[in-house]
């Protein structure tokens, strides 16, 4: 891994991405930001659903879009055909920058792009045929004649498996893999250079799903279809993709050619992700990489990297090289207590409890400290540093306990936001710390989490 | 935790179930969900059941848990034998009229068996609702698909917790609080103290899982069933969740019933497998040898489905057709229609299980077994059971 990496990448290496355009270059995306803003009068925060991504698709390839739930993957998606408004950004589809179209040219131009989503069971009307369904792009297109259109219709239900029969029948007299299939069909009515599928698999049945993504391969062979293909389903990813980016939290982590990143990935998050999937060959032992917990919000993401909460190849201060696993791991679940409590709001109720010196939900500093360090070994300067945060929380000072905290025990992962670096091949993209020269490559570091951890 | 019989030489299955049908009967059709399953679960062990959609796999773990719907029917011949020596004892003592000797002879309304010779069980399926509501729980507990809507959102998760342990264990006040925290804790939910008082939608999806695999631990049951518990998670979550079962498992010799569609994590968790199709098991295995050599046609198609296990191929194989209704009790192969090795035979015969290269754990329901002899052979010995003696003895002259 560190053996071929690049060595022209430095600290500002940001905005890679732009050297991958070629002239096969369909889809470019730069710095697209989606926020969801809070709508009520006091709106906090807005939910960074989409954070600063960079992407090139290049056409008549399949580009797969990973990532856990609430990764930012689905928001992509729709931002990329125009179903979401870019917060910042731009998008560019062949040269024009559509997130500046009019609505006329908007509409004109969603010819070329279109989406196929998730579950096929609240994706299409019930109440219209299955032919008005697929036939309602070519009427908002006014496309041709209305002769046309239905033969039109009937070519597009053979080119997706079906018959010409099933014209007239509604959505509930199809199973869930030949509903799948209508909504290919509409999908494909205006002929779209462009498809952005997302999860179009994952509603169906591993038999059903082979059969869905065969199709889709045909149907890309056939019309030179250029696919975003957005799943969590890392297994169908490496099948069907040409290139993969992993997203977490907004943030594309890692991209590369498919084989190259299933094989030998780079980002510790990639690596986590993939050592989770379960293999179906029981005699494989997989030497598993455990994350703790599940991922921030959105709203509130980490200040450094974005995966810096559940890394478990996190840079370390150089003070504490010397520290045993088992010390980490409670210093980051004592880590972790502290950010949700300062998250978790007190009600009055609770505010009122704790002047009366009632017992509340939260409990006492020390009863984590015993939790959490119970019984774990610590050297008397690492015990020194916890024990003055264990003071603030006592004190009820909640932002200042965790600033000694991370003082203590933060590194360049909490801070900063890590860059984008070239590993081997021109087109495989990580970021993460670890690959700056001055530090080791990321490499498992097995044993050194646990479970639990919110 | 559990008393082993001392009577016994070999501890029987702490669940057997056998000929287990159920049929859901609307005004316009019935619906045989599932029909003729047998298999048993060992103490400690996971047994698996994987299928498509439709298949009854969910009707099954309803059924053993007496959690069918009304228009729901358990087959007359169904038993659910459960050997679990405190609910035996518990029952025997609150349903004296009900205990038999289950020697054949017939007697109405006995549904706990308690043999001399060691042999003691109850039938859940001939059991009151009464009493299987009392094993419920207790004896057997069960883990839903979606974890949100299994919890209440109006109750704090302690509280909820601590219902459980007041229904089944008579623990109240303080004394459940401080059992509730210890639970949380033992399923990985760090600040318990804090969670208990908080309610379910300020649980994450793991969390909530995690609160209520708490929740069945609760009630401390011999048997788990778990019906899809990681498929509404991440994958990172769902190792989690299933690194957290296999630790409970082995600190509680729990026995697990694990059903999915997933074929990875059915590598991944269970001892054995049971394949089920439009709602029969037609293949039953170690896990080892199902993935290595997988016999029914219908396991073969759908491990050849799979993109993890087919890398190299640029298509992937189907099955053509669906996964159908079964409207009638079986009297021909269901998987016939969709086949790719069909023949005559396979549409008039209902096909036996039938152990694979003479191992007894293997066996495989179909036609094209016993695969070393001739196939009109092979086709008898799942007809004619009476002349079954005469086509062996022949088959070893030959």
């Amino acid at each position: 891994m560190s053996t071929n990496r690049s060595d022209l990448t430095d600290d500002t290496s940001e905005g890679v991405s732009n050297s991958d355009t070629t002239d096969d270059t369909l889809v470019e995306v730069n710095g697209l930001k989606t926020y969801y803003e809070d709508q009520t009068l006091f709106g906090g925060e807005p939910v960074k659903a989409v954070d600063g991504v960079d992407l090139t698709i290049n056409s008549g390839e399949t580009l797969g879009l990973v990532g856990e739930s609430g990764c930012g993957k689905t928001t992509f998606g729709r931002t990329l055909v125009q179903l979401e408004d870019v917060t910042a950004g731009t998008i560019e589809y062949d040269g024009v920058d559509v997130t500046t179209l009019g609505r006329g040219e908007l509409k004109q131009w969603r010819r070329n792009a279109q989406m196929v989503f998730q579950d096929p069971n609240s994706s299409l009307n019930d109440r219209m045929t299955v032919g008005e369904i697929i036939r309602e792009p070519l009427d908002a297109h006014n496309w041709k004649t209305g002769q046309d259109r239905i033969e039109h219709v009937q070519e597009l239900l053979e080119t997706v498996g079906l018959t010409e029969e099933h014209y007239y029948r509604y959505p509930h007299q199809f199973s869930g893999g030949q509903r799948q299939r209508i909504s290919i069909a509409r999908s494909l009515a205006l002929e779209p250079d462009f498809l952005v599928l997302d999860e179009p698999v994952s509603a169906l049945d591993a038999s059903v799903q082979a059969k869905i993504l065969n199709l889709l391969m045909d149907l890309q062979d056939k019309y030179g279809l250029t696919y975003l293909f957005i799943a969590h389903d890392l297994s169908v990813v490496r099948h069907v993709c040409d290139r993969v980016a992993v997203m977490y939290l907004g943030k594309i982590m890692e991209r590369g050619p498919t084989e190259d990143l299933f094989t030998d990935p780079s980002n510790p998050y990639t690596k986590s992700l993939l050592s989770a999937i379960p293999r179906a060959d029981p005699s494989v032992e997989i030497d598993r990489i455990m994350l703790r917990g599940t991922p921030p919000s959105p709203r509130d993401p980490p200040a450094g990297c974005s995966f810096s909460t559940r890394c478990p190849m996190k840079i370390r201060p150089d003070d504490y090289e010397q520290l045993s696993e088992n010390a980490w791991v409670a210093i980051d679940v004592f880590g972790d207590i502290l950010q949700a409590r300062s998250r978790s709001d007190r009600t009055v109720k609770e505010r009122a409890r704790e002047l009366l010196g009632l017992k509340t939900r939260f409990a006492s500093a020390e009863d984590i400290s015993s939790e959490v360090f119970g019984d774990v070994e610590m050297p008397p300067s690492v015990q020194q540093e916890v024990d003055a945060t264990i003071e603030l929380l006592e004190s009820g000072d909640i932002t200042e306990a965790i600033d000694t905290f991370y003082a203590a025990f933060g590194s360049v992962c909490d801070e900063d936001t890590p860059t984008e670096h070239r590993i081997g091949q021109k087109d495989h993209v990580s970021r993460c710390h670890r690959h700056k020269t001055e530090y080791s490559d990321p490499e498992p570091v097995l044993h050194r989490t646990e479970s639990g951890g919110d | 935790m559990t008393t082993e019989p001392p009577v016994a030489e070999v501890e029987p299955p702490l669940l057997s179930v056998e000929n287990l049908s159920v049929t859901f009967h609307t005004d316009k059709e019935s619906i045989h969900a599932t029909s003729g399953l047998d298999f048993e679960i060992e103490r400690g062990e996971t047994v698996g059941v994987v299928g498509e959609s439709g298949s009854g796999k969910s009707v099954t773990a309803r059924a053993l848990m007496g959690l069918l719907e009304s228009t729901g029917e358990l087959g007359a011949e169904s038993s659910i034998k459960f050997r679990d020596e405190s609910t035996i004892d518990r029952l025997v003592d609150d349903y004296p009229n009900a205990v038999g000797r289950g020697d054949g002879s017939s007697e109405d309304g006995t549904f706990v068996i308690d043999r001399d010779d060691g042999n003691r069980y109850v039938d859940l399926a001939k059991a009151p609702d009464q009493a299987v509501n009392q094993i419920r729980g207790s004896g057997i507990a069960m883990v839903f698909q979606d974890p949100l809507t299994s919890l209440n959102p109006v109750y704090t998760v302690g509280n909820q917790i601590k219902e459980a342990l007041r229904i089944h264990r008579e623990i109240r006040g303080q004394e459940a609080t401080e059992v509730a925290i210890e639970l949380l804790e033992d399923v990985g939910i760090p600040d318990p103290a804090r969670r208990m008082r908080e309610y379910p939608h300020q649980f994450s999806g793991g969390m909530r899982q995690r609160a209520i695999i708490a929740m069945t631990l609760a009630c401390d049951p011999e048997l788990l069933i778990c019906d899809e518990p990681t498929t509404a998670l991440d994958v990172t979550i769902q190792a989690q969740i299933l690194e957290l079962l296999q630790e409970l498992q082995a600190e509680r010799d729990l026995a697990i019933l694990f059903i999915t569609h997933d074929m990875g994590v059915i590598a991944e968790v269970a001892d054995r497998v049971g394949v089920m199709y439009a709602g029969e098991i037609v293949e039953k295995a170690p896990v080892g040898s199902l993935f290595e050599s997988p016999a029914h046609p219908y396991t073969r198609g759908l491990m050849s489905s799979i993109p993890s296990r087919n890398l190299d191929s640029d298509r992937l194989e189907t099955l053509e057709g669906e996964v159908p209704t079964p409207h009638e009790s079986p009297h021909d192969c269901r998987f016939a229609p969709r086949c790719p090795e069909a023949f005559d035979a396979c549409h008039e015969t209902h096909p036996n299980a039938i152990p694979i290269e003479g191992n007894a754990d293997h066996t495989a329901s179909c036609l094209l077994y016993p695969e070393d002899i001739q196939t009109e052979k092979a086709v008898a010995r799942h007809t004619r059971p009476e002349e079954r003696d005469q086509t062996e003895t022949g088959d070893d002259t030959t």
